[in-house]
């Protein structure tokens, strides 16, 4: 074994161009798979961080047609009180509108939220108050600005006490949220500002005592599993059993969602990867065509003194292991010179690309299994030859 | 040592049958030293190649060492070439890409030895065909007859039964063929027994015996 080893080494380093071609397909087929297949784990990974930093802790609801039975602010109240797996509940209904400061204007997104929004959501203040009930009750004038509003409109972020206008109505600005500092929140970071529901329902046409979309988050001792089933079956039984009247979205959705996609997107990109190994394979094969039948007389010399069909078979199916299993290292390789490389080039966007240990043994095996399989042909057709023929081959 | 009793081949040669060996039959007794002379076409290399074991008859029966071969499979065949026959052909038949040294050594790594044996041997060998300084140059940096003293320590070093010598000398000078067939009675000297195949009348005069053959039928020649 350790000698047949030997001698596929030698017999390839006498033509090592040609081994080098021949193991091109091999190197380029390992390093698409290798790349391709960390390069879209390196992105699932980070961008899922992301996603469960959003938070996937809360279920949104929309409602499309709610079938003579609107949910009011007193409904969601109601809910918060029972013993269900409701724990806070709040509406998020929004309406675009134009915000202006001194001379500036600028286009400004505006939600209409009660005070239970602010845990809900997770928010951060950087100085300031949320919105009270007392503010929901009274349609009070006051808002509180994310930090873009207050760092890019305002132009500084001690801006308490400030009057924004909205649509021409003037609001009290009562406090400033800290910027989310995750790749996602910044990319995310947008001109909101939070004001009463109450208040939203004047700004806003669209906007009524009939809440149609709100967030809510589960009771302790109850899981997003629990409050989702228990939100659908709540929805359902109030719209007529009609499906399409409402929506119950969590982020784990989105995460399963994504996760799925990602998932295919592996297996689509190390199947077309993988297209390329067995292309190269069949370079391999090609390769030792010629190199048997360049070696008849090296066949029959061998066999003449006494190689048994197992020996012969044995030394041109090592040959075709080695070279796949050259090329594969050599893949490898400069996959994870690739990786490096890509990876300090965003490292800015703080995704990393490492080598996937699961891909990097997977196309060890695919290679070895390519090695097998396509050196089987030549290497059976090398050990059947008859000594004789292959003795007087060429002369 | 070589019995062949009755040994016929053939061949097809498009839809013609040709006769290659027609009930050959000859005994070769050990330590003997026996050319087969022929003119090509004779069938002479078709009975090297059934004395070598490359190749099995048709019809008739060959034992060798008393063991009858003819229903041995292609990989039993290959156990009784490494074993019991070394061969020296008229191309000398070397692997280009390995070292004298390791031409020597391969049919003792076909045969299991260990390393440490093989090399003693292989030293033993080449010493035998006064090649010793040349155990590393590759066959391209030999000369001819140099080369066919690397195929006869190839055929010495399994210690066979047999030594199945064809042509050796016919890619040789003759001053370079003498040297080679001064080898050959030297080993014959030493024990072993050959069968040199020719067609080279003073050559084949050399052994101790002479078979002739033609159109595949063998005869004794009479001194």
């Amino acid at each position: 074994m350790i000698l047949s080893f030997k001698m596929a080494l030698r017999s390839i380093s006498t033509n090592k161009f040609r081994a080098v071609l021949t193991m091109l397909g091999i190197i380029i087929g390992v390093m698409a798979l290798i790349v391709l297949v960390s390069l879209v784990n390196g992105v699932t990974s980070s961008v899922t961080d992301e996603v469960s930093s959003l938070g996937s802790d809360l279920v949104s609801v929309t409602v499309s047609d709610d079938k003579g039975s609107p949910i009011k602010l007193e409904t969601l109240e109601e809910w918060m009180k029972e013993p269900n797996p409701i724990g806070l509940a709040s509406p998020s209904s929004s309406a675009y509108c134009t915000g202006k400061f001194d001379s500036e204007s600028e286009n400004i997104k505006a939600y209409g939220v009660t005070p239970a929004y602010f845990t809900i959501e997770g928010l951060k203040l950087v100085m300031g108050r949320f919105l009270k009930s007392s503010d929901i009750r009274n349609h009070t004038q006051v808002c509180v600005v994310s930090n873009k509003v207050a760092n890019d409109f305002i132009g500084y972020e001690d801006c308490v006490g400030q009057e924004l206008s909205l649509d021409g109505m003037r609001y009290t600005i009562v406090g400033v949220l800290q910027e989310d500092e995750s790749l996602m929140g910044t990319m995310l970071s947008a001109s909101d500002v939070y004001i009463p529901y109450t208040s939203l329902m004047r700004l806003a046409t669209s906007v009524s005592s009939s809440v149609t979309e709100f967030t809510l988050s589960a009771a302790d001792g109850f899981t997003m599993e629990q409050l989702e089933d228990y939100m659908n079956e709540l929805l359902s039984e109030r719209f007529e059993e009609d499906d399409d009247a409402y929506s119950v979205i969590t982020l784990a959705v989105l995460e399963d969602a994504m996760d799925q996609i990602t998932n295919v997107l592996s297996i689509l990109l190390g199947g077309i990867a993988g297209i390329s190994l067995v292309v190269g394979g069949i370079g391999i094969m090609n390769i030792m065509m010629v190199t048997v039948t360049e070696r008849t007389r090296e066949i029959g010399i061998r066999k003449a003194i006494g190689a048994s069909r197992g020996t012969i078979l044995q030394q041109f199916l090592m040959e075709a292991v080695v070279l796949c299993m050259m090329g594969c290292a050599i893949g490898i390789f400069i996959s994870w010179s690739i990786l490096r490389l890509v990876s300090s080039i965003v490292a800015s966007l703080e995704m990393s690309f490492t080598l996937d240990g699961g891909v990097v043994l997977l196309s060890v095996v695919f290679c070895f299994i390519i090695g097998i399989v396509f050196g089987l042909y030549p290497a059976n057709k090398a050990a059947k030859m008859k000594p004789i023929d292959a003795l007087h081959y060429g002369g | 040592m070589i019995d062949l009793k009755d040994v016929s081949k053939f061949y097809l040669v498009g839809d013609e049958k040709v006769k290659a060996l027609d009930h050959a039959t000859m005994h070769i007794y050990p330590h003997e030293f026996v050319s087969i002379i022929g003119p090509s076409g004779s069938g002479k290399s078709t009975l090297m190649n059934i004395i070598g074991c490359l190749d099995i008859a048709d019809g008739g029966m060959y034992r060798l060492d008393g063991i009858p071969i003819d229903d041995y499979t292609e990989n039993e065949l290959a156990k009784v070439r490494n074993n019991k026959i070394g061969f020296v052909f008229q191309s000398f038949n070397l692997i280009a890409k390995m070292s004298a040294e390791e031409n020597v050594e391969l049919p003792l790594i076909y045969q299991g030895v260990k390393k440490a044996e093989r090399q003693e041997r292989v030293r033993e060998a080449l010493m035998r065909v006064g090649l010793t300084k040349r155990a590393k140059h590759m066959p391209t940096e030999l000369s001819g007859g140099q080369q066919q003293r690397v195929a006869i320590a190839r055929a010495l070093v399994t210690r066979p039964s047999l030594i199945l010598a064809d042509e050796p000398t016919g890619n040789l000078d003759s001053r370079t063929s003498e040297e080679i067939m001064v080898m050959f009675h030297e080993l014959h000297e030493q024990g072993n027994t050959i069968v040199l195949i020719t067609h080279d009348n003073d050559v084949a005069a050399q052994a101790e015996r002479s078979i002739r053959i033609r159109d595949g039928r063998l005869t004794e020649v009479a001194r």
